[in-house]
């Protein structure tokens, strides 16, 4: 198997799979101008979300990081960026266009709508008309920046599926791929073996500050056990009980061998090179892929039970599964069938290659499921109230 | 072998997951203990769906359920061996 893909080299040295030109809005109130300009400029496309107003702190800080990550991703060729008053818009503007990729900005206020709308518009057709003429060339698996997260899991996901995952992330961390993992309330009662996973101590002490902050926000809001919310409902059906057996499942999709490498705040760019990186996040799939492209990875495996169908506007969604009946039920969502694991008709290193050699073509162009069903869930974090 | 019927993780686990869709009580299950490489027989109790658990040894109220090898939570009924465990059983120790 050849260990290298096409794809996309950009102005700052970072490697897309998707040519994506999108029409980003700073705030709730700029969603409409935006669809307008995408439906106008056929081959772009708006993300669409409901916040940008009256965050501060922390939770602004966040917003802002997410806004500008999602346009900085070097799956998207180039930006325009719709907000309702010049300043903040700027700020979005001015934080992509560090990447050196095409990027402008156009305010609401003082022009209306529909005078934004036209000069977006010409801006986001000149930016289309760019981008078409990208080339893919080919690439190093070393140049590939991976994102893993599972949802609606059952307990086919722990035996089968998450550790195919976790295969394929041992043998793509070997070769020098950035990985990343997340989830940080899924991993209460795994917490301490997952601390062992860290590369050094202090790393290891960094993950459990991470975890125990999480918890404590549940502790300090839970009014029952969270049972239905996490684990959820589905996962309940799929036979999974209790948070503990839900989070042991999970860590199987970091192998066995890959440490990882630093712990990410939501957003946040790896900054230690090559390796793996625990990212703090949501375990809300939509939440969790959206914060994981924000911090610049290009490609997703999502491994499901039960059958979740989540996609990514940017990002393409590998989903696998191995529950039989969900690869009956829902084949139109699944890229790959793993339930051969459980018949014991493949060997787990089979399965990693086989996703491993499916990732390769995606990242090449292959359109995911997700992607031709037009999954596009682009949800952003917010960590409390706006004042 | 031919397709097992329940998967263990470790072999000091006390549950094991039903991989086929249907299981009906007094049926004389296979399981395959993935750590050891090991085969073992069961009867179900219960009528067990697709990825719920089965237990391997019988468990008393308060004992601590292993998966994984690991801690997954306390039963809070007795279940007998062979029989389903679950929410109605088995519930977390964190939240």
């Amino acid at each position: 198997m050849s260990l290298r893909f096409h794809g996309y080299r950009r102005e700052n040295g970072r490697v897309g799979v998707r040519n994506h030109v999108i029409i980003l809005p700073l705030d709730d109130l700029s969603n409409a101008a935006s669809e307008a300009v995408a439906n106008t400029i056929k081959g772009t496309l708006a993300l669409p979300h409901p916040y940008g107003r009256l965050q501060f702190g922390a939770d602004l800080a966040l917003h802002f990081r997410t806004l500008i990550g999602t346009g900085a991703n070097p799956n998207v060729a180039a930006v325009v960026v719709i907000g309702i008053e010049p300043g903040w818009t700027q700020r979005v503007v001015d934080g992509i266009a560090k990447t050196g990729k095409p990027v402008a900005g156009f305010a609401i206020e003082g022009n209306g709508d529909i005078a934004t709308i036209a000069a977006a518009s010409r801006a986001a057709k000149d930016f289309l008309q760019q981008a078409s003429e990208a080339r893919r060339e080919e690439i190093g698996m070393d140049e590939l920046w991976i994102s893993v997260k599972c949802g609606e899991s059952d307990t086919t996901s722990g035996l089968a599926s998450n550790p195919t995952v976790g295969n394929f992330l041992d043998k793509a961390d070997a070769l020098g791929a950035t990985t990343c993992f997340g989830e940080t309330s899924e991993l209460t009662g795994a917490e301490q073996v997952c601390a062992t996973r860290a590369a050094s101590p202090e790393i290891a002490a960094k993950f459990l500050a991470t975890w125990t902050a999480y918890n404590d926000f549940i502790l300090a809001h839970k009014t029952d056990d969270l049972s239905e919310s996490q684990p959820t409902k589905g996962n309940i059906e799929g036979g999974l009980t209790t948070i503990e057996e839900k989070a042991f499942g999970n860590l199987q999709k970091i192998g066995r061998e890959a440490r990882f490498i630093d712990v990410l705040e939501p957003a946040e760019a790896p900054a230690r090179g090559a390796g793996l990186y625990f990212m703090d996040t949501s375990s809300a799939a939509a939440e969790c892929v959206t914060l994981q492209a924000a911090a610049g990875f290009v490609v997703h495996l999502f491994p499901t039970g039960q059958g979740n169908v989540i996609g990514n506007p940017i990002v393409p969604v590998i989903k696998l599964t191995a529950n039989p009946r969900t690869v009956r039920t829902m084949a139109e969502h699944i890229d790959l069938d793993v339930s051969g694991l459980l018949r014991r008709e493949l060997s787990l290193d089979a399965a990693g290659d086989r996703l491993l050699e499916l990732t390769l073509r995606t990242a090449s162009g292959r359109l995911t499921a997700a992607e031709a069903l037009g999954h596009r869930e682009f949800v952003l974090t917010k960590l409390y109230r706006s004042a | 072998m031919s397709a097992p019927d329940f998967l263990v993780h470790a072999a000091t686990d006390t549950v094991g997951v039903v991989v086929v869709e249907t299981v009906l009580p007094g049926q004389t299950l296979t399981g395959w203990v993935m750590d050891t490489d090991r085969t073992i027989a069961v009867a179900a109790l219960d009528a067990v769906p697709l990825g719920h658990k089965l237990a391997l040894t019988d468990i008393a109220e308060s004992d601590t359920v292993i998966k994984y090898g690991h801690d997954i939570g306390r039963a809070v009924a007795p279940v007998r061996r062979g029989g389903h465990v679950h929410v109605n059983n088995l519930k977390t120790k964190r939240w």
